[in-house]
C-alpha cells in the first residue's frame, strides 16, 4: 500500500450550503431553486441600493417643483403613483425592502443564538431543565404568533416609532415567537445525537460535558438549520407586514414599511385606486415566495429520498474504480456502494 | 403446491445489468449476471456487502428504486420482470416470487395482527371472505410451526419472538404458493439459536412445497446448511457457480477460496491461547477487572420492576488477559462491557475497575482512569464524528487528556497510530464516510488504543463487517494485542470469533453466566446444555460435516 491516490475533495466554492445544492439538483427542483434565488436575490440587490434606485426618500412628500399629489395614478413623474398621503409608492416600495432585511436579520440573529443554545443545552443535559424549557416553549407555541408579537411590540416599543425603535420592536417579537422553534429542532437533534456511538465514544474517552456538546454535537446537529432559517425568514417578513398592516408598525416618517402602507391603502381600494395597495402586496408575495422557494428546494434536496437526479445512463464509471483501495468519489453517497477492504494489500 | 414441477426452471436471470446514479455518479452495481434457479432448489447468492446480491434479488420482485436503470432480463415463467406493466408486475407478486426479508421486526407492521397480515396478501390476489382469509391464514401459520396457531392469529407481532417472527414473514410468503421466494438474510437479525429453526422451515418449504429458493446470505455455515446450488457474487459479477459440495471441496475462483479461508472456525485459537498462556505466567499478574454477583438493571415505568439485564455475575480479568463474552441478544453482554467502561450504572454487587468501584461512584472519580481504558464500539459508522477528520478522532483522547494541545499538535502520534493498525497516513485527512468499515473498524481501534490503555473493551467490534474484512480487523486485533499487551473484554455473539481471541470464554444466558472456562474446556467439553446447544447450531462451513451436526442439534433439542 505505498501509494494512495488522494480523494477528490470537493473543492470550498462547491461546499458553499447554496452553492453545492444547486450542483446537486435537477429538473424542476433546479427550476424551484433557481425561481427562489432570482428573487430573493433582487429583494437583497433592491435592499442594499435602495438609495441609488428610488427616485424618492421613504418620507418625501414634496421636491423642488412642490408637494406630490395625493393618489396620483402611475405617470411619469411618479411611476407607480402615489400614496393618499402623498408618498411615492415606488419609493416606498423599494426603501421597504430594507426594513424588511434589516428586521429578518435582526429577528434571525437574536433567535438563531438563543434558540440554538437553549436546545443543546436542554436536550444534552435533560432532567428538569429540559422539562421546564420545553414547557415553556410550548406554551409560547401555542400563543397565536401575531397576538403574541402585537403584545410584545406594544411592551418594547412603548409607542415609539423610530427606525430603531420600530425594526426592534418587530424583530424582537418575531424572535420570541422563532426561539421555540430553533429550539425545538436542536433539542431534538441533539436528543437523537446524543444517544449516538460517537457521543458515547467521546464520554469514553473522558471528555468534558461542554467539549461534548460543542464539539460533537453542535455541528451535527444544525444541519436542519438553513432550512428553518429561510422558512423562518419568509414568516418575519409576514409578521412584520402583519403588525404594519394592524397599526403597530413603523411610522411612515421613520421608515418605509409594506404592511403599514397596504393598511393606509384599504380606503384606496374600494375607490378603484389600486396602485397603492397592489405594488406593496406584490412585493410582499414576491419575497416570501422566493425565500420559501429557496427554504422548500433546499429541504427536498437535503433529503436524499425527496432528491431527484439525473437517470444512470448506463455507462459503468464504478468497476475500474472500486479495486483502488479505500474510497473514492461515489463514496461519498448514499453508501449504495461499500467496497472491499484491500484484502491483498497487506504492508 | 406450486405450480411448477420439480427441475422446471422457476426464474432466469439473463445478462442483468443495474445502474445506480447517485450523488457521486453512476455506480454499476451488477454487471452482467446470469443465474437460474429450478423449482425444488435452492440457490445461495453468496458475497460481501456491496458485491450486488441484494439487488440482484430485489431486481426479481421488481423492487429497486427509482434511480436504478436496468438492463437485461429477469424471466419468471414467460414475464420478464424489467419489462412487464406495473399491474402484472403486482399480480406476480406474492403468487409468483415472494420474498423474506431480513429483519423481521420492521417487515411485519407493528399495528396490525399477524393473521391480519397474511389475509392482506391473500385479498390482493384473490377473492376471500373474512373467513375463509383466517382459516387460510390459521393453516399456513400451523404449516410454519407456529403453536397454537388458531389463538396466535389475532396476535400482535410484538407477542412473537424473533425467530416466530421470522416464521410470520415465511408464512406470508408461502401463503399464496409462489413458485420462487427469494430470502435477503432471512436469519441475519436472528440468534445463532435460533438459525437453524428457521433454516430448517426453509428446507420445509423446498420439500414440502416444491418452491424454489434464492438465499441471499454472506454466512458460509447458511450456505453449507441449506443451499444445492451457489453463486459467488464479487463487484457485481457473478464470478463461481458451483454445486455447494464442489464449491466448498474445490472452489476455483481466488476470490472464493479467500472467501472460505476467511470463514472463522471453532478450534482455531487453541493453539495460540496456549501459547499466550504460557508466555503470560512467566510474569506476575495483576488483576484489572473484577466483577462479584454483578447485577445491572434498567428501571421501569411508573413502579413496574426494571428489567435485571445482569443477574448476579463473577468473573475477572488479569492483566495481558483476552476475556471473551459470548451470548445472544438480550444476554446482558453489552451491559457488562458498558458498565465497565462506565456508560451504564451498576445496581448491585461489586464491579472494581482498575482498583475502582463502580457501584455508586460518580463521573468525577472516574475520569482520570478513563485514560486506561479503551473502547471499540460495533458499528464503526457511527462510532466517529461524521464532521470531523480521521486523524481529529483518533486524536481526540490525546487532546481530551492533556497529552496534547490539539489535533494538529497530536498529528505525529495519530500517524503513529494509524500505521499501527496498518492503515496509510494519509487516511488521516478523510471524513470517516470516505472508508470502508474494515479501515473505519481499523481506525477505531487506533483510536482505542492512542494512550495505551491497560484495559480494553471490544463490542462486539467485526459484527457489522464481512467476513473477509472480519479476519483482518481480528487478526490485528491479536497482533495489537500481542504487542501492547492490553487486557481486553471481547464481546461476541460467534463463538468461533471467541475461540480465536480469547484466552478464557465467559457464556452468558438471560444475565446469568453459565459458564466460564479456557477455549478447550468451554469449547471442547461444555457443561452447560446452553453452551451446548449453542455449539451446535453454529453452522460450519462445510456441506457434509454440517449434515452430521444438524442431525446432531435435532437429537439435542429433542432432549430439552
Amino acid at each position: 500500500m505505498a501509494t494512495v491516490p488522494a480523494t477528490p475533495r470537493r473543492s470550498i466554492w462547491q461546499r458553499i450550503p447554496v452553492i453545492h445544492q444547486f450542483q446537486q439538483s435537477v429538473g424542476l427542483q433546479r427550476g424551484m431553486l433557481v425561481g427562489g434565488l432570482v428573487l430573493t436575490g433582487i429583494f437583497v440587490l433592491t435592499a442594499a441600493f435602495a438609495s441609488l434606485l428610488a427616485p424618492y426618500g421613504f418620507s418625501q412628500l414634496k421636491d423642488a417643483s412642490g408637494a406630490f399629489d395625493a393618489q396620483q395614478p402611475p405617470s411619469a413623474k411618479h411611476l407607480l403613483g402615489t400614496t393618499v398621503g402623498g408618498y411615492d409608492v415606488l419609493s416606498r416600495v423599494i426603501w421597504g425592502s430594507q426594513t424588511a432585511i434589516l428586521v429578518i436579520v435582526v429577528s434571525i440573529v437574536l433567535s438563531i443564538f438563543a434558540g440554538v443554545l437553549l436546545g443543546l443545552v436542554s436536550g444534552y443535559i435533560g432532567g428538569w431543565l429540559d422539562r421546564v424549557l420545553v414547557v415553556v416553549c410550548d406554551a409560547i407555541y401555542a400563543f397565536p404568533t401575531l397576538l403574541l408579537a402585537i403584545v410584545m411590540s406594544i411592551v418594547i416599543s412603548g409607542g415609539q416609532s423610530n427606525l430603531l425603535g420600530g425594526i426592534f420592536s418587530a424583530a424582537i417579537s418575531i424572535t420570541v415567537v422563532f426561539i421555540p422553534q430553533y429550539f425545538r429542532v436542536v433539542r431534538a437533534e441533539t436528543v437523537r445525537i446524543k444517544s449516538e456511538a460517537f457521543v458515547e465514544s467521546a464520554k469514553v474517552l473522558g471528555a468534558s460535558r461542554g467539549r461534548i456538546m460543542f464539539r460533537h454535537i453542535l455541528r451535527n446537529a444544525t444541519r436542519t438549520l438553513p432550512l428553518i432559517f429561510t422558512l423562518n425568514a419568509s414568516e418575519a417578513i409576514l409578521t412584520l407586514a402583519g403588525l404594519g398592516f394592524l397599526g403597530f408598525g413603523i411610522e411612515p416618517t421613520s421608515a418605509a414599511e409594506w404592511g403599514y402602507d397596504l393598511n393606509k391603502a384599504i380606503s384606496d381600494v374600494t375607490s378603484g385606486i389600486w396602485w397603492t395597495s397592489v405594488f406593496p402586496g406584490v412585493a410582499i408575495v414576491l419575497v416570501v415566495l422566493g425565500i420559501t422557494l429557496v427554504g422548500e428546494s433546499l429541504n427536498d434536496l437535503a433529503d436524499p429520498r425527496l432528491r431527484t437526479r439525473r437517470r444512470a445512463i448506463g455507462i459503468p464509471t464504478m468497476g475500474t474504480e472500486s479495486i483502488v483501495p479505500g474510497g473514492s468519489p461515489s463514496a461519498l453517497g448514499i453508501g449504495a456502494v461499500a467496497r472491499i477492504d484491500e484484502p491483498e494489500a497487506r504492508s | 403446491m406450486s405450480g411448477l414441477a420439480k427441475g422446471e426452471l422457476a426464474v432466469e436471470i439473463a445478462d442483468l445489468t443495474v445502474t445506480f446514479a447517485t450523488d457521486g455518479g453512476d455506480v454499476r452495481a451488477v454487471d452482467g449476471v446470469s443465474l437460474f434457479v429450478n423449482a425444488g432448489e435452492v440457490l445461495a447468492i453468496v458475497g460481501e456487502s456491496g458485491s450486488g446480491k441484494t439487488v440482484t434479488a430485489k431486481t426479481i420482485l421488481g423492487l429497486l428504486p427509482e434511480t436504478a436503470t436496468t438492463s437485461g432480463a429477469v424471466l419468471l415463467g414467460r414475464d420478464n420482470v424489467i419489462s412487464i406493466s406495473r399491474s402484472r408486475l403486482r399480480e406476480i407478486r406474492g403468487s409468483g416470487v415472494a420474498m423474506v426479508f431480513q429483519e423481521p421486526s420492521t417487515a411485519l407492521n407493528p399495528v396490525y395482527a399477524v393473521g391480519w397480515q397474511i389475509a392482506e396478501g391473500l385479498r390482493a390476489h384473490g377473492d376471500y371472505t373474512r373467513s375463509q382469509a383466517k382459516a387460510k391464514a390459521i393453516e399456513i401459520l400451523t404449516k410454519v410451526g407456529i403453536p397454537d396457531a388458531k389463538k396466535r392469529v389475532d396476535y400482535y407481532p410484538h407477542q412473537f419472538s424473533g425467530g416466530q417472527k421470522q416464521r410470520v414473514v415465511i408464512a406470508m410468503a408461502l401463503v399464496l404458493d409462489p413458485e420462487l421466494i427469494v430470502a435477503d438474510e432471512p436469519t441475519t437479525a436472528l440468534d445463532v439459536t435460533v438459525h437453524a429453526e428457521i433454516l430448517d422451515l426453509l428446507r420445509r418449504c423446498r420439500d414440502e412445497f416444491g418452491t424454489a429458493i434464492v438465499l441471499i446470505t454472506h454466512n458460509m455455515g447458511v450456505v453449507a446448511d441449506l443451499a444445492d446450488r451457489v453463486a459467488v457474487m464479487y463487484e457485481g459479477k457473478v464470478v463461481e457457480q458451483a454445486d455447494v459440495t464442489d464449491l466448498f471441496n474445490d472452489p476455483q475462483h481466488p476470490y472464493t477460496k479467500r472467501l472460505l479461508a476467511a470463514v472463522p472456525y471453532i478450534g482455531a485459537g487453541t493453539l495460540r491461547t496456549q501459547e499466550r498462556a504460557a508466555e503470560r505466567s512467566l510474569t506476575a499478574r495483576e488483576t484489572l477487572v473484577v466483577a462479584e454477583n454483578l447485577v445491572i438493571e434498567y428501571p421501569g415505568r411508573f413502579g413496574r420492576h426494571g428489567f435485571r439485564a445482569v443477574d448476579g455475575v463473577s468473573f475477572e480479568i488479569g492483566e495481558r488477559e483476552v476475556l471473551g463474552l459470548v451470548g445472544e441478544s438480550g444476554s446482558g453482554k453489552t451491559t457488562i462491557g458498558r458498565a465497565i467502561a462506565g456508560l451504564t450504572k451498576i445496581s448491585g454487587g461489586s464491579l472494581k475497575v482498575l482498583g475502582h468501584e463502580m457501584l455508586g461512584t460518580n463521573e468525577k472519580s472516574f475520569t482520570p482512569l478513563r485514560s486506561q481504558i479503551g473502547f471499540v464500539f460495533q458499528d464503526p459508522a457511527t462510532s466517529f464524528n461524521p464532521l470531523m477528520t480521521i486523524a481529529e478522532c483518533v486524536a481526540e483522547p490525546l487532546v481530551v487528556h492533556g497529552r496534547a494541545d490539539d489535533a494538529r499538535a497530536a498529528r505525529s502520534r495519530v500517524d503513529e497510530l494509524l500505521e499501527a493498525v496498518q492503515l496509510p497516513k494519509a487516511f488521516g485527512d478523510r471524513y470517516p464516510h470516505e472508508l470502508s468499515g474494515g479501515q473505519r473498524q481499523r481506525a477505531s481501534l487506533a483510536r482505542a488504543i492512542a494512550l495505551q490503555p491497560k484495559l480494553l473493551v471490544a463490542d462486539e467490534p467485526t459484527s457489522a463487517l464481512d467476513v473477509s474484512v472480519q479476519a483482518r480487523v481480528l487478526e490485528l486485533f491479536a497482533e495489537l494485542q500481542r504487542e501492547f499487551g492490553f487486557a481486553a473484554l471481547f464481546i461476541s455473539h460467534d463463538l468461533a470469533v471467541v475461540d480465536l481471541l480469547a484466552d478464557r470464554i465467559a457464556v452468558l444466558y438471560r444475565g446469568e453466566l453459565v459458564e466460564e472456562g479456557t477455549g478447550a474446556e468451554v469449547l471442547g467439553s461444555p457443561r452447560h446444555p446452553y453452551t451446548r446447544r449453542l455449539l451446535a447450531s453454529l453452522p460450519v462451513p462445510n456441506p457434509e460435516e454440517q449434515a452430521v451436526r444438524r442431525e446432531e442439534l435435532r437429537r439435542l433439542r429433542e432432549l430439552d
